[in-house]
């Protein structure tokens, strides 16, 4: 059972940081995962009073508190719109309304979960952290590092023109993934990503960033794209699915993904 | 420490500790509808309102909601009241453990949205267990609240 011996409503982020270099703090997001561990916590940082849990959208770019739920997410018009829908559907499969009320954006991209739908979003598009010490990051950077004891502020995700594709495998309905994957082609160089989580495993990019179809994209070269994406995407087992039928879904997502960015959307 | 929470209208002053969770305090204060169905975050029995919006009790601090306004069941008796018995009409539930959390949030989102279609619904109550049911019946009952408060509502504007 998770135990908290002192509660403090950080005054500053300087406060926090200090607070959080001390191994027997930690900071509070939702505390959604952190409760189902059995940490025993000293002093228990909550970065609630920072007014860190708005989405502020600018000409360039949405910024993105830590503390914003990720309903506030699901349900920001600005954020939804611009993702095409797909940060509604990305998140609306995790548990519950009442669960989405609480976990935070900023405690689900620290986690960097191998199930994470958040993280799988969030990657493929333009996006950055900004970490109290460490300063700005590409969300890319920060996925593959080790866990630190920087504290992030926000997400920034640049509103470059896209159109995007998202999807997750479930066995049950609002239990974790099998499997997510979301596709994002930038409009202005035709260049896309492709993002795979849950495999189970940190989400990763197929390839790098700045894919692009150099003879055109076409029903073939997607499937070619999706075949080798396939081999190329480790995968394991666990309770959920096998590492074999994970593949396989790799290979159905991503052509699927394709399809929809590049042969069905009609904003071109 | 000390926690000031509005609870159901009244203002409850109160030490908690560092990690007393919002269902340990709301409880500790009477509120007995509100229940704890697993361990897990997953189950929705939880349910209160933390500043008019359903969250689950038991995976929130009560230091964090320190200031806040929260609502049980016990304080939306009038609200509830009509639409359980379009629930138990429907003879949706065989135990009722999972009532309170169920009402709780069928009324977050009546709140939220007034007219919701039947998929609407569905996702906006997948975070609620039931554990005896298949959920046919409580949707058959919402549907039917549903549709006479749109008859009592064309009936008004008529
Ligand atoms: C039962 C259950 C089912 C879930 N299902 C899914 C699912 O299907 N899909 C999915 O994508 N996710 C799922 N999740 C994960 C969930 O969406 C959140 O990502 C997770 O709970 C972490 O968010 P939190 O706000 O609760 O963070 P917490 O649990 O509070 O914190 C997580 C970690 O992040 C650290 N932290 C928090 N905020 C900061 C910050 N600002 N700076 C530095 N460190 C910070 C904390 O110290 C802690 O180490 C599930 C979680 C649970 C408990
Ligand atoms: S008791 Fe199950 S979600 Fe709170
Ligand atoms: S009626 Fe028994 S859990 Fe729902």
């Amino acid at each position: 059972m998770l135990t908290i011996q002192n509660y403090k409503k950080a005054e500053s982020l300087a406060e926090a940081y200090e607070l959080n270099q001390k191994k027997s703090n930690r900071i509070l997001g939702g505390m959604m995962w952190m409760r189902l561990g059995n940490a025993r916590i000293n002093t228990a940082i909550d970065l609630s009073g920072l007014g860190l849990d708005t989405i502020e959208e600018t000409e360039e770019e949405f910024r993105i508190g830590c503390m914003v739920t990720l309903r506030q997410l699901e349900t920001h018009p600005g954020f939804v719109t611009y993702t095409g829908g797909c940060a509604k559907e990305a998140l609306r499969h995790i548990v519950g309304v009442q669960f989405r009320n609480l976990a935070t954006v900023g405690g689900s991209i620290y986690g960097r979960y191998g199930f994470s739908d958040v993280l799988t979003l969030l990657l493929g598009l333009d996006s950055y952290v900004e970490l109290f010490k460490g300063g700005v990051v590409s969300l890319l950077d920060y996925a593959d590092r080790d866990y630190d004891r920087d504290v992030l502020i926000r997400v920034i995700v640049k509103k470059k023109p896209v159109s995007m594709f998202y999807e997750a495998v479930r066995v049950t309905e609002t239990d974790l993934p099998v499997l997510t994957c979301s596709a994002v082609r930038f409009a202005e160089d035709d260049a896309f990503t492709v993002c795979i989580g849950a495999r189970p495993g940190r989400a990763i990019l197929v390839e790098k960033q700045g894919n692009r179809f150099t003879s055109g994209a076409s029903q073939e070269t997607i499937l070619e794209f999706a075949r080798a994406a396939r081999e190329s995407v480790p995968t394991k087992s666990n309770l959920r699915a096998s590492a074999e039928y994970r593949s396989h879904l790799v290979e159905v997502l991503v052509k699927r993904a394709l399809t929809k960015v590049f042969l069905v959307t009609s904003d071109r | 420490m000390v926690v000031e929470i509005r609870l159901n209208g009244k203002l409850v002053k109160a030490d908690a500790a560092a990690d007393t969770t919002l269902f340990d305090f709301v409880r500790e204060h009477g509120c007995y509808s509100v229940k704890c169905g697993c361990e897990t975050s997953n189950c929705g029995l939880c349910t209160v309102f933390l500043n008019e919006k359903p969250v689950l009790s038991c995976s929130v601090l009560a230091a964090r909601a320190d200031g806040g306004c929260v609502t049980t069941l016990e304080g939306l008796q009038e609200e509830a009241g009509e639409f359980v018995t379009f629930i138990a009409d429907q003879g949706a539930e065989q135990c009722g453990f999972c009532n309170p959390g169920f009402v709780m949030n069928a009324l977050a989102l009546f709140r939220e949205n007034p007219h919701p279609t039947e998929e609407e619904i569905k996702e906006f109550l997948s975070g609620n267990l039931c554990r005896c049911s298949g959920y046919e019946g409580q949707l058959r009952g919402i549907l039917n609240y549903l549709e006479s408060r749109k008859q009592k509502e064309e009936i008004l504007s008529n």
